[in-house]
């Protein structure tokens, strides 16, 4: 005998810092290579979305007026508790196949790749924004703002990295996202959902839904409250009909094939705000 | 046209102040019967042989007959645009790009009243914008890029920076000039070649600008101009050479054109409409407020995306407010738009027109009381008084939809949370105005407005250099500043 029977992790949404099921209680499984069952994973359903979307437009605001600084320092905040779980990722990833020198290099990645984009908080507005010289007696300027709710569809591969690279530059400028996981990268989403929850990460800013990317697809770019999707994670076979919806609110739309970091990917979710004043006595 | 003596007679007289007409020559503008279309550096006929007239909407005689593009037509554009793209502009360097925008920029200046005296004709706008705003702004557009275009890697540095090749731009009857200035003087800084489409009860500006742009000898195909309406615009959207779209116009066009682009991945931009809040608060500077308001209204007969529509004024000043700003609107002068005097020129289009005529009626029959001033209108032409609407509740229709004429909805508000919960209640966020003398609400409120332009004291300012454009239903992108250059570069970094 070697010890207990030992107990597994069930795999939940993440919506507004709560862990539910789906509340239309279906599952799917994800099995490790060799075909044993790794976990029974909730199937978010497009209530689900809609109570993630509600959850992210509450916490927009909020977490849009927190200074730059402390948006910073509560990503950097997760960059620790991610650093500190680094055995347990590694392990995840290996369970679903990856090998372990890969898996050791994408969670190593990951992180590095969180605290690059944290540092960015109170920077990038320097680098977009601009005070203007306009041709008359006005002080004008120009500010980069967070678009809004921003709905994700993540790539799958690198499970991990796939995620982070989207998610962090999106909620950086303060942003709240709804993320759309599925199949085996579910896994690592669930946990970096129960990262931020133990993190100082507010409530809402981040909503993880595991599921059908492409059965949530349509819910996502038609709802009217969701101001930007990135659907570079979709896959190659995605009907593109289905993206039109976005048109209804005259969503941003954003699908990149970029692997590395960058400015761009923050730059895709910011508006730009140009104010004037006359200048007098 | 005595205009000024027959329409605010009674009130002028109040004040003392009566002024004589002053026409402006139209000696200056030669309007030839037929236009072509503007392909490959040459003017020529439509190949379905199908046209269009143009009026002037002040009296509703037409002005010339203009040929309709048919997709054969575009076809045609967008190939001289792609030969010149390879041929001429990709290989050209960005200093000699640059030349040719500062000689486009040169001309409009020299030509300026012309182009002026025509805008007015085809479009109804009073000659003292068209002189004063459209003109002056159209050529510093072209000036501000033309320096861009050999700068371009300081504005994106460490990116291997690229044209999109084509550009399809799709423009509005509002600011038919000045649209195509912003359009095309950015794209070509960039690098791009361009397949534009006026409006259709605007064209006349927009081939004058051809005109210019053959003086200065700008390549051939490197700037296509194609006339027509709807059907003409979206074989421009669907053709698949075009590898990147900007439109300016309504909301409801902005996402016919959306859903065609999104599911190909194409670039795009939209600047759409706009349904602006222009709060009041008790301690503005009242006089400069007034001033403001009337602008922000009844500028371009308030056919403006960015108009300051939706007039928010706190309570306790609200019954003062109105008063007064109804005194203003009666010494508004409303007429002939040649007339240097005229503040209100014509509605653009007698489609326009009565849409405003719909939604004014709805605006009353849900339970609006309106004010009117005393003026007389002309009895040909398309005509509107400049109007205001109290009594309005957020439900309504004329305090949710875009009117886009000289009508000014009115709500009130106690604090400033209240001002901006019904100034953000809305799909649209274009602009939005605060008048205060308390700097620190000014940007508490400007840091809370969605909205991508915000006047703080002032209002429809207008710059090469500013930034515009919308949040939401408003649309994406920006026009202006080295942010409005990202549209037009692959791998700038910004939303393109």
């Amino acid at each position: 005998m070697t010890g207990k029977i030992p107990i597994a992790k069930t795999y939940k949404l993440f919506i507004n810092g709560a862990f539910p099921r789906s509340e239309s209680g279906r599952t799917f499984s994800v099995s490790n290579p060799e075909g044993e069952l790794i976990a029974n994973v909730s199937h978010a359903s497009r209530k689900d979305f809609r109570e993630a979307v509600r959850a992210a437009r509450a916490a927009q605001f909020p977490w849009a007026s927190r200074t730059a600084y402390n948006r910073g320092q509560i990503l950097y905040r997760v960059a620790e508790m991610l650093e500190s779980r680094k055995t347990e990722f590694v392990d995840l990833l290996k369970s679903i196949g990856v090998n372990s020198r890969s898996a050791t290099r994408e969670i190593e990645d990951s992180i590095q790749r969180w605290v690059w984009y944290a540092g960015w908080s109170d920077k990038y507005s320097q680098i977009l924004g601009s005070v203007n010289p306009v041709s008359g007696p006005y002080f004008n300027f120009t500010v980069p703002e967070p678009t809004g709710v921003v709905g994700i569809i993540a790539p799958t591969e690198p499970s991990m990295l796939g995620l982070i690279s989207r998610l962090v530059p999106a909620i950086v400028s303060g942003n709240t996202v709804v993320v759309v996981s599925e199949g085996k990268s579910s896994l690592t989403s669930v946990t970096i959902g129960e990262v931020l929850a133990t993190s100082d990460m507010p409530a809402g800013v981040v909503n993880i839904l595991t599921g059908d990317q492409t059965d949530l697809l349509p819910w996502m770019v038609g709802h009217l409250d969701v101001n930007a999707v990135d659907i570079s994670g979709i896959s190659h076979e995605t009907d593109m009909t289905l993206i039109e919806e976005a048109a209804s609110n005259v969503k941003r739309v954003v699908s990149r094939q970029v692997n590395e970091e960058s400015l761009e990917l923050i730059s895709d979710f910011l508006e730009m705000k140009t104010v004037w004043h006359p200048i007098g006595r | 046209m005595g205009n000024s003596n027959s329409k605010d007679g009674s009130s002028l007289k109040d004040f003392g102040i009566e002024y004589a007409s002053a026409i402006e020559s139209t000696s200056l503008v030669n309007i030839k019967d037929k236009y072509g279309l503007f392909i490959d550096g040459n003017f020529v006929d439509s190949s379905s042989g199908k046209s269009f007239k143009t009026l002037d909407p002040s009296t509703e005689k037409p002005l010339a007959i203009v040929a309709e593009a048919s997709s054969d037509d575009v076809d045609r554009a967008v190939s001289a645009a792609g030969v010149s793209y390879e041929k001429y502009w990709k290989r050209m360097p960005g200093a000699d790009r640059a030349r040719y925008l500062f000689r486009i920029a040169r001309h409009l200046q020299e030509r300026a009243r012309e182009f002026a005296v025509l805008e007015t004709l085809d479009g109804g706008k009073p000659i003292k914008e068209s002189r004063d705003v459209d003109l002056p702004l159209a050529a510093a557009h072209f000036f501000y890029h033309a320096g861009w275009a050999d700068k371009l890697e300081y504005a994106f540095p460490q990116r291997k920076l690229e044209p999109h090749g084509v550009i399809g731009q799709i423009i509005p009857w509002n600011f038919p000039l000045l649209m195509a200035a912003w359009k095309l003087a950015p794209a070509l800084a960039c690098g791009n070649t361009v397949v534009l489409k006026p409006a259709e009860t605007t064209p006349l500006t927009a081939l004058l600008l051809a005109e210019v742009i053959r003086e200065v000898d700008l390549p051939p195909g490197v700037v296509n101009i194609v006339t027509g309406a709807g059907g003409t615009g979206s074989a421009i959207v669907e053709h698949p050479e075009v590898k990147k779209l900007a439109f300016t116009g309504s909301t409801e066009v902005g996402k016919l054109i959306q859903r065609s682009a999104v599911k190909r991945n194409l670039p795009l931009t939209l600047e759409l409409g706009g349904k602006a809040p222009h709060i009041i608060f008790e301690d503005a500077a009242l006089d400069q407020a007034i001033e403001g308001v009337i602008n922000g209204i009844f500028f371009n007969q308030g056919h403006v995306c960015c108009a300051g529509s939706r007039l928010l004024v706190q309570e306790s000043i609200a019954d003062n407010f109105i008063d007064r700003l109804q005194t203003r609107i009666e010494l508004l002068r409303v007429g002939n738009p040649l007339d240097k005097n005229t503040d209100i020129g014509a509605i653009n289009s007698k489609a326009q027109l009565e849409r405003i005529d719909q939604l004014v009626k709805a605006g009353i029959d849900e339970g609006a009381e309106v004010f009117k001033p005393s003026c007389s209108l002309p009895e040909n032409g398309y005509w509107y008084p400049p109007t205001v609407l109290t009594g309005v509740q957020q439900s309504h229709r004329v305090a949710r939809e875009e009117i886009f004429g000289p009508v000014l909805v009115v709500q009130t508000f106690r604090t400033p949370e209240e001002a901006l919960e019904k100034a953000n209640n809305t799909p649209y966020g274009l602009s939005a105005g605060i008048w205060t003398e308390k700097g620190s609400l000014i940007h508490w409120m400007a840091e809370r407005l969605r909205a991508g332009v915000i006047w703080a004291n002032t209002f429809n300012k207008f710059d090469p250099t500013s930034p515009f454009g919308g949040y939401k239903e408003s649309g994406f992108g920006r026009e202006g500043g080295m942010q409005g250059l990202a549209a037009y570069l692959k791998n700038s970094g910004g939303r393109s």
